[in-house]
């Protein structure tokens, strides 16, 4: 997939995106005018302020949410999308392991890959447990399992770390770069934390205002190495955002 | 001072069944003194009971008839889940639907299970199939009800799981929404049981010629109350074990993921 690189995998046009009036509440006009391609094999972070529409629009491209003015078009149709969501969203009725067989068909190759996919998250003793019996960083380790045992052309990911300790985060995003770096793939992935923005990806896209729209668009200039040094990150975050 | 389930009772530790024995044999104890207090053959002592049920038993009548209760309420009751779920889905998932026609379940939920038996034996002759059918009839609202609590309260975090990794219809279904509905298809099916074989004894009663209904019927014109007790008792055994056999062991493995 990755093979014509100049061809963007994703052109994104979200030209107004308006939830109607419900039961007594104005309609909200949340986005607007928001125009971007993202280049195969990019890692994107949009980030913004909390509330501030980053979810409508990655729900959007997703193609969970129809209802916008504007079109998201796929280089390829048939890419293979997988989303880390907010929450876990694992079943609770089945166990670990099967949550992640799950998202492959029947005799599929690569239900040969989950074990060892497994063990390289950390899952390996909670592979027959249920999610509600391991802790929630363990179930967030297990959503991305999920994602990566698909070898997603596109990874969706929103807010893959909120409410976690430090630590636990800290150790999910080293996870998440491991992951990618074995196997690159195209990444949208939310967050309303800045640092942890510029620490994982190559571009970092600020919405800000009511309607949302696109305030700042610019590249990440950190190499791999020094992406696990805070002070480095750090100073690129002031770079791109301003001291605060 | 309250004693509860696994107290200790004086020195002796209790179980569950140990009380349900104390309680059961209180309740046959209670029963024998009424009965030697009245002296009536229309309140016949425990054991006149238990020997007529021994005769029926001996002469095979009591099987008979129970296994011919037990079919018509297998087919009334697996009737009604299947009929009443669909319809509970589809009031569930579409509003449109449930606006309009909550209407026509609030009447069927409100129709007596009399007047359905005596329109089915009219409409549709005094046969099986008229029995069968005013039974599931009576059941499927309350079938319908529960399962459309279940369909409303489908989580749509998970239904955008299977959407976004393309679970398909199949998938879905068995993975994400049954394992939900879970719950709601059991308190359908124990609801549903008990008043199932409550209404098939009356669908026999009224149109049929064999079964523990037509049985009772016979002994109420004889007023032969040791036979309508023989026959109670051993239908209310036999329900309890479907109930501890089938039910108990679905209750269990559904919940087994529950923390």
């Amino acid at each position: 997939m990755n093979s014509v690189l100049d061809v963007p995998t994703l052109q994104v046009n979200v030209a107004r995106k308006v939830f109607p009036a419900v039961a007594g509440r104005a309609a909200n006009h949340v986005l607007d005018a928001i125009a971007f391609d993202v280049e195969a094999g990019s890692f994107v972070a949009i980030t913004g302020p909390s509330g501030g529409g980053k979810s409508t629009l990655l729900n959007i491209i997703a193609g969970l949410d129809r209802a916008f003015d504007g079109d998201i078009r796929f280089f390829d149709p048939n890419l293979n999308v997988a989303f880390v969501f907010q929450s876990p969203r694992l079943l609770p009725w089945r166990t670990v392991r099967e949550n992640i067989a799950l998202v492959l068909p029947p005799n599929d190759p690569r239900h040969a890959n989950i074990d060892e996919l497994l063990g390289r998250v950390g899952l390996a003793d909670a592979a027959h447990a249920y999610p509600e019996m391991i802790s929630l960083g363990m179930q967030r380790r297990a959503a991305l399992a999920r994602a990566f045992i698909l070898e997603p052309d596109i990874l969706l990911m929103d807010e893959p770390f909120v409410s976690l300790d430090d630590p636990t985060a800290q150790g999910l995003r080293q996870l998440l770069m491991e992951l990618w770096s074995r196997r690159p793939t195209t990444v949208l992935f939310v967050t309303h934390d800045r640092q942890e923005a510029v620490m994982l990806a190559s571009r970092v896209i600020c919405l800000a205002g009511t309607p949302a729209s696109v305030v700042q668009d610019e590249a990440v200039a950190l190499e791999i190495g020094e992406r696990v040094d805070r002070d480095k990150v750090r100073a690129e975050q002031n770079r791109i955002f301003g001291v605060v | 001072m309250q004693h509860e389930a696994g107290a200790p009772f004086g020195a002796i530790r209790i179980g569950r069944i140990g009380w349900t024995l104390i309680s059961l044999s209180t309740l046959l104890a209670l029963w024998a003194i009424a009965a030697a207090i009245v002296q009536s053959r229309y309140l016949p002592d425990p054991l006149t009971v238990v020997e007529v049920m021994a005769r029926e038993w001996q002469n095979g009548d009591l099987w008979r008839n129970i296994i011919a209760t037990l079919i018509r309420v297998f087919f009334s009751f697996t009737i009604a889940i299947f009929v009443g779920s669909a319809i509970g889905l589809l009031l569930g998932r579409h509003p449109l639907a449930d606006r309009f026609f909550d209407p026509w379940v609030s009447f069927f939920l409100n129709l007596p299970a009399l007047v359905i038996i005596i329109l089915c034996y009219i409409w549709f002759g005094l046969t099986e199939v008229a029995a069968v059918l005013a039974v599931a009839i009576n059941k499927i609202p309350n079938v319908a009800v529960t399962m459309r609590e279940g369909a409303r309260s489908l989580s749509k975090d998970l239904i955008e799981m299977a959407q976004i990794y393309r679970f398909g219809w199949w998938k879905t279904l068995r993975h994400v929404t049954v394992p939900q509905l879970a719950p709601f298809f059991i308190a359908a099916s124990r609801t549903g049981l008990s008043l199932v074989w409550k209404i098939v004894l009356v669908v026999e009663a009224f149109g049929r010629s064999d079964g523990v209904g037509y049985q009772l019927n016979i002994a109420f014109q004889l007023f032969d109350v040791p036979m309508i007790l023989a026959y109670s008792l051993a239908f209310i055994a036999v329900v309890q074990l479907i109930e501890l056999a089938l039910l108990q062991p679905m209750i269990t493995r559904t919940n087994r993921w529950r923390r």
